[in-house]
């Protein structure tokens, strides 16, 4: 079983597909650490070697930032928008998006599920 | 796309001016200021500035934490009181 930074990595995928189960590394990175561990490419996850393993996870912990560890430096770099109060920072806190996206329709993927007002009744004459 | 770094960080002339003589005499006034184009720069930590946003001055006290944003993201041009379903 390849176990590595707290993740399993699935037996049957080809090695760099593997690789990019972990959070922080998409696949040109994880061909590169490959590439640098001197893994075929296109080994399986279930066949690699303890020596392979080894140096595969020595590359990571050494270049590269995954998982918990990069989730939270990404929260601390939020945090520190929203503490100095910049602009960046105020949508963060409102939950709408940040780079300048019109928010008149859809950005739903920041604001969430919609939540429907009632129709306020029309005055009749 | 970034700025160019051969130009270095863009601050306005004018304020720039201000914020030399003021840390000249170690002084530290409210500084009204329309730059909100105005990158800040290690220089303006610990002052404090009054930020147009069109309407009114709003005053920004600098940290060093805000060094690299410009002025006018410290400094809201829009209010939004909600809509009026939501009251």
């Amino acid at each position: 079983m390849a176990r590595i930074s707290g993740v399993d990595l699935p037996k049957n995928k080809i090695g760099f597909i593997g690789l990019s189960y972990l959070y922080g590394i998409g696949r040109f990175n994880a061909v590169t650490i490959l590439k640098s561990a001197g893994v075929d490419l296109n080994k399986k996850v279930g066949d690699w070697s303890d020596d392979d393993l080894t140096h595969i996870r020595k590359i990571i912990t050494e270049e590269f930032k995954v998982e918990g560890e990069l989730r939270s430096e990404e929260q601390m770099n939020i945090k520190r928008l929203m503490d100095i109060g910049c602009y960046r920072g105020l949508r963060h806190r409102k939950g709408l998006p940040v780079r300048g996206q019109t928010t008149k329709n859809n950005a739903r993927t920041r604001k969430g599920k919609r939540k429907t007002v009632a129709n306020k009744k029309k005055v009749t004459k | 796309m970034p700025r160019s770094l051969k130009k270095g960080p863009f601050v306005d002339v004018k304020l720039f001016k201000k914020i030399t003589k003021m840390n000249e005499i170690k002084k530290k006034n409210v500084i009204k200021t329309w730059s909100r184009r105005s990158l800040i720069t290690p220089d303006f930590v610990g002052h404090t500035f009054a930020v147009y946003n069109g309407n009114k001055f709003i005053p920004v006290y600098v940290t060093e934490n805000m060094v690299g944003h410009k002025l006018g993201e410290f400094s809201p041009t829009r209010i939004f009181k909600g809509h009026s379903g939501n009251r």
